[in-house]
């Protein structure tokens, strides 16, 4: 069962370089916002990319559609390289690959109805046929009302603004959606709808999902695969089931722990792992294994080499020197 | 409903600004219409009510309700007709500064790097010099500069002084361009457009500039009171437009007022400064109930 | 701190050589020294051109400009200034009377405007919405649409010219700082003669100053962490006296300094009307003559004022604010 990745990023890297005040002196310093990230999905499936906020997350999804231009590293969509890639070409291949945005307050323009913002993918990629028709198509997809198209953003919760995003980003009909925690800024009341709406869509559509979230509770039930990152690296990488039976590195295993399970029995005796302390900042990160501040295991070791993210022959590579 | 509808239903809420728009459109009605409102002509002398008695410097009365000037025009038709000159070169002025300072600094705000940083110097020293000296050493570079006559006409015209103001007034609009761009570079739904595939062009036009349109027309109704005040400024001193024959401005009305002080004459001073201030204070209450209605913060929820 | 200050100092100097070069090369072009020379001495003899020419350095041509400009500069840090266009005199004595004067009339008119500015803005800041409110806030709006040439006019013809015709005699002079003829000092009349031009100028920055305290302090007041010290039963007092006023007046500082040149176009254009021998009056009795090395130094001053100024609030900014990222 070999299929070809859909999307396969090699070697990515990003950094920033910020200006920072300490006192009166200004400094100009560098964030390893991502460092060497790697990771495929194939068509119609969901990698799940987890990890705290600051994590790198968004940078990665930002890379991937190449708003913004990667420092190092590889991405290829279908099997065509974007890093490099002309403007025209990439503007058509947007067509094919959408993003949908973390914050659904800031995703939309407020000065533009809602119809229109649906529509501006066909328009900009001049899809033809009917937008209006196919606006409502799509509002109705994503389970609004198709008279909400000449309303504005702001006559709309969150949870239907996320909608309204989704929307937009399957108008042209894309086969890759990044999904940059669609789910986090709602209510945990209407959080699941949104969920099974995006799996819903998945199994009608065939598409594939770069699904980004804060916690492993969320893209349980969607992914195929999750990757966990931690400061800019990632960390473990496995399918789902194995990620949540067997997940082997210290940090993975915190964020499970995290996770409140619904039987109550279970849950009085669950033992939390709690990480202490906070991230370091991207700008200086700790040598050799970045997470070896708060890793309950760690060893003098930890400090001096960094561990490698590898494969110990079970399709499930993590970066650790003493995984479990 | 629409943000427009809501901005419209909070201008209407301002008070100062409605009276003021109601003031400013009767105003213009009279304008418009100066052939029927004003009694006398530009440069037309009020008839003389019997052979011996002159008519110059006659005090408000029924034939001159504003009275009338040194040579007997009558003060109410002229202030009309300066009035209209003036709201045209504030009007026309205002218009094209924010068109040339919308697009540089679109430009600025979206290129960044150098470009950005020469013109935000300059333009901070620009705006750091008395205003009336800037004006004062750029026209008379501008009339100075032999090539550029056949653009600029002749100092002393009208279209001298919309570009002299054109010139001067496109750095602040511009500098709330750029922190526009800026500020609304960074908002998802922008980078959101980018996503799309969408062109620079079309995110400018289509995004940028709509959702400033605001603060940009709340600037565009500010500088027509300010481009009003200079005007008559440079006319109070001397330097201002003298169009056609006989045809007058605020600027001229305010500065023929110097020389009614002293006789005591004070109808030539009262009426044209009351005007003045009439026009200025109206538009910027204007522009202060647009502020008002279009400030972001008060949008909904957002 | 210090080495910021330095970095800004460092600019300050190629800014101050860059801008003044443009404004020589536009007073150049746009004031023609020699026509204007020619306009004032009508039989001025070709060895007096000529002596003008070379005195005052106006070569042709970009390289003329350059060096035109680097010899003016010389002259001009070695106070040896070239003789004015119109009767031949020495610009340094007139330009010094000048700056006093404007300075004597500008720091009154200022630090008064500024002093009743800010209590109106916490006077009104204090119980925003009532009638107290709005009576000031349309009044300074109605003072910010006024220029000062008309509130000037107006003044004039009610306390100059009606009171004399009512009562008899005026109550305060329109013109100068004495009247004609005077000699020697005398400091009640030079008070009477800058009452006028002062309120003129203090009506203005009353207005602006009142509106930009009540807009900072209500904001200072209305925030998050003012609510907190009031709720830890800080009295209101101590509220408003140890942190609000504190905090609202440190953009107003960052304002003033950058506000200088509209308070200074002010000034210009009062001195003017009132006949007050300032720098305003100066520059444009030099401007109305094409008076080129009369305009030079003038111009010079001027970027130096606005430079420092400019400084002047950055630096006060990043003191006063400490949140203030200095890139
Ligand atoms: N444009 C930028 N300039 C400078 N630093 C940036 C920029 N964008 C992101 N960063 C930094 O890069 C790091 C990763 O940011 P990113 O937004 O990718 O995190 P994230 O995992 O998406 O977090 P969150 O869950 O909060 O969205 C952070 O330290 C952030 O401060
Ligand atoms: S390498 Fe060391 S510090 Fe890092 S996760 Fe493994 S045990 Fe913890
Ligand atoms: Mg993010």
């Amino acid at each position: 069962m070999t299929v070809e990745p859909i999307l396969a990023v090699d070697g990515l890297v990003k950094h920033f370089t910020v200006k920072t005040a300490r006192g009166v002196r200004a400094y100009k310093n560098t964030v390893q916002a991502v460092s060497n990230v790697s990771f495929s999905v194939r068509p119609g499936e969901t990698l799940g990319l987890v990890g705290e906020s600051g994590s790198g997350k968004t940078t990665v999804g930002r890379c991937i559609l190449r708003l913004i231009e990667p420092t190092a590293g590889s991405v290829r969509f279908q099997g065509e390289e974007l890093v490099g890639m002309r403007a025209e070409r990439l503007r058509e291949l947007r067509r094919d690959m959408q993003i949908v945005f973390q914050d659904p307050y800031a995703s939309l323009d407020p000065r533009l109805t809602v119809g229109t913002s649906i529509a501006e993918p066909l328009e900009v990629q001049r899809i033809p046929g009917d937008h209006r028709a196919r606006v409502k198509e799509l509002l109705e997809l994503v389970g609004l009302s198709p008279d909400h198209s000449r309303r504005f953003p702001h006559e709309f919760s969150g949870g239907q603004r996320q909608r309204i995003g989704i929307a937009r980003a399957l108008a042209s009909n894309p086969k890759l959606l990044v999904l940059d925690e669609p789910v986090s800024a709602l209510d945990v009341s209407i959080q699941a709808g949104v969920v099974n709406l995006l799996a819903d869509l998945q199994d009608q559509l065939g598409l594939a999902y770069v699904f980004i979230a804060h916690d492993l509770s969320v893209v349980r039930h969607v992914s195929h695969n999750v990757a966990v990152m931690y400061l800019g690296k990632l960390v473990e990488v496995a399918t789902a089931e194995t990620l949540y039976e067997r997940a082997s590195h210290p940090y993975t295993r915190a964020l499970l722990s995290a996770i409140p399970v619904p039987d109550p029995g279970v849950e009085r005796g669950r033992r939390r792992i709690m990480l202490e302390g906070d991230v370091p900042s991207p700008i200086d990160p700790p040598s050799g294994c970045r997470f070896r501040t708060r890793c309950p295991k760690a060893q003098d070791h930890c400090a001096v080499e960094e561990p490698a993210l590898v494969d110990r022959g079970q399709g499930h590579p993590v970066a650790c020197h003493f995984p479990d | 409903m629409s943000p427009r509808r809501m901005a419209v239903r909070r201008f209407v809420k301002h008070r100062a600004a409605l009276i003021s728009l109601i003031i400013l459109g009767i105003m213009v009605l009279f304008i418009l219409l100066a052939p029927f409102t004003a009694r006398y002509g530009v440069n037309e002398a009020v008839f003389k009510t019997s052979p011996e008695k002159p008519n110059s410097f006659l005090s408000p009365r029924g034939i001159a309700w504003l009275g009338t000037d040194d040579i007997g025009r009558d003060l109410y038709s002229r202030l009309i007709y300066g009035l209209r000159v003036s709201i045209l070169i504030g009007l026309a002025s205002a218009f094209f500064g924010t068109i040339l300072g919308v697009a540089i600094g679109a430009v600025a705000g979206l290129r960044g790097g150098w470009i950005d940083d020469l013109l935000m110097r300059v333009t901070d020293l620009f705006l750091a010099f008395p205003f009336l000296v800037t004006l004062l050493v750029l026209r008379s570079v501008m009339s100075n500069v032999p090539w550029l006559k056949p653009i600029v006409g002749n100092p002393t015209s009208i279209r001298f002084v919309v570009i002299l103001f054109v010139l001067f007034g496109w750095m602040g609009v511009a500098r709330l361009m750029r922190g526009q761009v800026l500020a609304l570079k960074e908002r998802e739904f922008v980078e959101a457009a980018r996503a799309l595939g969408a062109s620079n062009t079309r995110i400018v036009l289509r995004h940028l500039l709509p959702n400033s349109a605001g603060p940009i027309l709340v600037a565009l109704t500010f500088a027509v009171s300010g481009n009003i005040i200079a005007e008559a400024t440079l006319g109070f001193f001397g330097y201002g437009p003298q169009p056609g024959a006989g045809a007058t401005s605020l600027g001229k009305l305010v500065g023929g007022a110097k020389g009614a002080l002293l006789p005591g004459y004070w109808w030539l001073v009262v009426f044209p400064c009351v005007i003045l201030i009439l026009v200025s204070l109206c538009v910027n209450f204007v522009g202060d109930g647009l502020r008002d209605a279009t400030d972001p913060k008060l949008d909904g929820n957002r | 701190m210090f080495r910021f200050v330095m970095r800004r100092l460092m600019w300050a100097l190629p800014m101050t050589l860059i801008i003044t070069f443009v404004v020589y090369v536009a007073l150049r072009v746009g004031t023609d020294p020699l026509a204007s020379y020619l306009r004032v001495n009508q039989r001025a003899s070709e060895k007096k051109i000529q002596q003008y020419i070379e005195t005052n350095g106006l070569y042709e041509g970009f390289g003329g400009y350059v060096r035109g400009y680097l010899q003016w500069l010389q002259g001009f840090v070695t106070f040896d200034w070239p003789r004015s266009i119109k009767g031949s005199r020495e610009v340094w004595p007139e330009f010094r009377d000048a700056m006093f004067n404007t300075l004597r009339l500008g720091l009154t008119a200022t630090f008064l405007g500024i002093l009743i500015g800010l209590s109106f803005g916490i006077f009104v800041a204090l119980k925003p919405g009532g009638l107290r409110d709005a009576t000031v806030s349309t009044s300074s709006f109605v003072a910010i649409s006024t220029p000062p040439y008309v509130s000037a006019l107006l003044l004039q013809l009610l306390f100059a010219v009606y009171w004399s015709k009512w009562f008899g005699q005026s109550l305060l002079p329109t013109s100068g700082v004495y009247p004609p003829g005077h000699r020697g000092f005398d400091l009640v009349l030079m008070i009477k003669h800058m009452i006028l031009p002062v309120t003129v100028v203090v009506i203005q920055v009353v207005a602006v100053y009142a509106r930009y305290m009540r807009a900072s302090l209500l904001e200072v007041l209305n925030s998050e962490y003012m609510r907190t010290a009031r709720s830890k039963g800080i009295s209101e007092r101590r509220v408003l006296v140890r942190h609000a006023l504190r905090n609202a007046l440190i953009p107003i500082v960052t304002v003033a300094a950058i506000d200088i040149g509209a308070i200074l176009g002010g000034l210009i254009i009062t001195e003017r009307i009132f006949s007050y021998p300032g720098l305003g009056d100066f520059f444009l009795g030099a401007y109305d003559n094409g008076d080129f090395p009369q305009m030079m130094p003038w111009m010079f001053f001027f970027t130096l004022v606005v430079i420092a100024f400019n400084l002047l609030a950055d630096v006060l900014y990043a003191v006063l604010d400490p949140r203030i990222r200095l890139g």
